[in-house]
């Protein structure tokens, strides 16, 4: 197998293993967008900073392992960034999820919100890609 | 406590999946999304790994009668297709395809110290409080 696949099937059964426990010990679905929010408008709950503080735990060591893990920015503007971060933010909470609350938790829990939540945004992501690049906005 | 460093364990390999993956290089994602360009199928593969897993798991660990430390299970209990997930979702992969990072593979990428995750994140981060007094106006039924 294309070992660029098997990294991405590894990576996805860890990242499955790790949201696996996150049920088993706290009783809770992984989404990122969620405990991000969460941790802004409910700043009480700590584990919610224990796991982002652990996400960002996770990428130190991986940039010392090798900084090609965070390689691969798109070329565009700064100000592309901007407005592609302002959409994640207000889509994903008004969206009640993304690619890990709804593309991995809640499509394994046969969510039928969360099924046609990840259709959308894969569609969606699609569709962007194609227009955005149509229009020149990647360098 | 025991919650909190379970979590940031459980933070530390989701962080580690992500970027074993590709989900933290955006050209990756790019890939991925562009469908009628030169399409890169590997990121499938991350859903399939982690799907495979998780529908197995979820199933087994449910059964129990409460998760190991709390009393009891925190999962969304609403069924309803509404107006507001749809085209939140749709926001989303806008965004997604733009940026090319989604929440947590671009909030993970903090950690390089990079420019580009900050801008997005910032960004984000901003984008959620325009959300929450958005919300706090019109409550969306979401």
């Amino acid at each position: 197998m294309n070992p660029e696949l098997l990294k991405s099937l590894l990576g996805g059964v860890l990242i499955g293993t790790a949201v696996s426990m996150m049920l088993l010990f706290n009783g809770r679905v992984t989404g990122i967008s969620g405990i991000i929010s969460g941790a802004m408008f409910k700043p009480k709950e700590i584990w919610r900073w224990a796991f982002l503080l652990g996400l960002l735990a996770g990428g130190f060591i991986l940039n010392q392992i090798n900084s090609s893990f965070f390689s691969g920015f798109l070329l565009s503007d700064w100000w592309t960034n901007v407005v592609a971060g302002i959409l994640v933010g207000f889509g994903t909470l008004l969206g009640s999820g993304c690619t890990s609350g709804h593309g991995v938790c809640g499509i394994s829990r046969l969510s039928v919100r969360s099924i046609v939540a990840t259709i959308t945004f894969i569609i969606s992501g699609m569709v962007s890609v194609y227009v955005f690049r149509k229009l020149g906005f990647f360098i | 406590m025991k919650n909190s460093v379970v979590s940031f364990l459980i933070g530390i390999l989701f962080a580690m999946g992500l970027g074993i993956s590709g989900m933290t290089q955006p050209q990756k994602v790019f890939g991925f999304l562009d469908v009628l360009g030169n399409w890169d199928p590997s990121l499938m593969f991350v859903m399939i790994g982690a799907i495979s897993v998780h529908l197995v798991s979820f199933k087994l660990i449910t059964k129990r009668k409460h998760p190991i430390w709390d009393l009891k299970w925190h999962l969304p209990e609403s069924k309803e297709l509404t107006p507001a997930l749809i085209s939140g979702a749709t926001l989303f992969g806008v965004g997604w395809g733009l940026g090319g990072f989604c929440p947590g593979p671009a909030f993970t990428s903090l950690a390089s110290l990079q420019k580009t995750p900050f801008i997005f994140v910032l960004s984000m981060l901003f984008g959620m409080l325009l959300f929450y007094f958005a919300n706090s106006k019109f409550k969306f039924n979401r």
